[in-house]
């Protein structure tokens, strides 16, 4: 576990992906291979705006372990601003989302592995009330 | 000229008012809004930490400071509740700013007073010309024993500041600390609630420190009360600040931009900070601003600044008052879920 997520620190903590120059696509989670390239993708890593919109959502009340203090709480799935569509947690109340409203990365608390284990950080988001 | 190029903020959304804690234990709401200067606090909601209020502070600061996180080459992170007892907060905060792998770090514990003795190592690397850019970070989620004094104002915020010499919004035309070995208030390894000597916290404590502060540092500079637009004191209450303020010689209009204990609480580490900011937030250029921390066990940091025209281009919005007066109320019952005060056995 500790291995597995010290490896995806750098992803999680900000939303780095990769951008395809061949195409003009743009990949969260990173791929090493532009799907639609193939062999004449030409992928390199990009920071990601962290801005986007909710696409759909689900209100999740029969929550994971690490979850359970915070149910009932919003998972949605994001459309970011430069096309990738990830699912993250949505920090708000379950009747404040909507589809469509603008949403912005946030780090929060993941969870943790007890109370002597590791903390596990990254990114969630947040209403963006600015332009929502 | 070193000084403060950018700063950044940050308070949890969750208030709690003075009101409710004081219907749980039995108590008059009145007779302590009067006695603390507090109505309510800020509560960290279930995923946050100092880690995380640390790095949505050094955020702001690093993205309106429009310099390459790459620059800095310092991080310190003060703090009385980082997350890890052993594993720093500076790393997690210099992984979630970009800020590469090149850099001085550490985690420093003063009780509220760690954020600014980090804007004085930066400041001392800055000069040697160690580092181009250090990023000192005041951040707590402070714990307080349930039904104790402490937990009308134990609160959670924080505010981060880049130190440079170039783009310099606020110089820093001098620092002074007095410390002293004075028990005043402590939490022992494994506690998970601090202690304090009740009113032995008052006059030997913050007033003893923070007078000797501000005097030591406008004897150094010469300097006097009237010389400044704006004072800001370490706000661990509403009452405290004021008096120090009466007793050195500063009016109520001084202090009052910079005053936000009475609406999020004593946010330990980021309070000081948190009032520079407010201040920083309005400032006009030419405009001299006092800053005095103040740490349990026990010292004060006394620093003077002079703000500079480049303020005048700065992004200063959100502001630091907008965020303090934004926010919802909660109960004592997700309060003590929120900051894990429940025990399942």
């Amino acid at each position: 576990m500790l291995p597995r997520f010290w490896r995806k620190i750098k992803y999680r903590y900000n939303l780095v992906g990769t951008y395809c120059e061949n195409c003009g696509t743009y990949y969260y989670p990173p791929r090493n291979l532009c799907p639609k390239c193939r062999r004449k993708s030409r992928i390199k890593e990009v920071q990601l705006s962290g801005k986007g919109k909710v696409i759909s959502y689900s209100i999740v009340h029969d929550a994971p372990e690490n979850f359970k203090m915070m149910k009932p709480y919003v998972v949605a799935l994001i459309q970011l601003d430069e096309g990738p569509v990830i699912t993250s947690q949505l920090v708000c109340k379950p009747e404040e989302v909507k589809i469509g409203m603008r949403v912005k990365a946030i780090f929060r608390k993941y969870g943790e592995e007890g109370e002597s284990g590791i903390i596990y950080y990254g990114t969630k988001f947040v209403p963006d009330e600015k332009i929502s | 000229m070193v000084g403060i190029v950018s700063y950044g903020t940050y308070i949890p959304k969750y208030r709690i008012r003075v009101e409710e804690i004081a219907r749980i234990w039995g108590e008059n709401a009145e007779t302590i809004k009067n006695g603390l200067g507090i109505l309510q606090k800020s509560v960290p909601d279930f995923d946050e930490d100092t880690a995380t209020i640390a790095v949505e502070a050094g955020r702001e600061a690093v993205k309106r400071a429009g310099i390459d996180p790459k620059e800095i080459g310092a991080v310190y992170v003060g703090s009385e509740s980082h997350p890890y007892a052993v594993k720093p907060t500076a790393t997690i905060v210099g992984e979630a700013l970009g800020i590469g792998n090149e850099y001085f770090a550490a985690d420093l514990e003063f009780a509220c007073k760690a954020g600014t003795a980090g804007i004085q190592i930066c400041m001392g690397l800055v000069k040697a010309g160690m580092i181009k850019y250090g990023l000192a970070i005041g951040a707590d989620t402070s714990q307080s024993r349930p039904g104790d004094a402490l937990e009308y104002s134990a609160a959670a915020g924080g505010a981060a500041v880049v130190i440079g010499k170039d783009g310099v919004i606020a110089e820093i035309e001098g620092t002074y600390s007095f410390t002293s070995d004075t028990p005043d208030f402590w939490r022992r390894e494994g506690q998970p609630y601090p202690s304090h000597g009740g009113r032995f916290t008052g006059i030997p404590a913050y007033f003893r420190h923070i007078t000797s502060a501000a005097k030591g540092l406008m004897e150094e500079l010469g300097l006097k009360p009237s010389d400044f637009s704006y004072a800001v004191f370490h706000q661990p209450n509403g009452k405290f600040p004021v008096r120090v303020a009466k007793m050195l010689g500063f009016s109520t209009e001084q202090i009052k931009q910079g005053l936000l204990v009475s609406h999020i609480g004593n946010t330990y580490s980021g309070s000081s900070m948190l009032g520079l900011c407010a201040v920083l937030d309005e400032a006009k250029p030419g405009e001299r601003i006092l800053l005095i921390s103040f740490g349990s066990g026990a010292g004060s940091d006394a620093f003077s600044l002079i703000v500079t025209d480049e303020i005048e281009d700065f992004e200063r919005t959100p502001k630091v008052w907008d965020k303090v007066m934004s926010g919802e109320f909660i109960d004592y019952g997700l309060y003590v879920k929120l900051r894990r005060k429940i025990k399942f056995g």
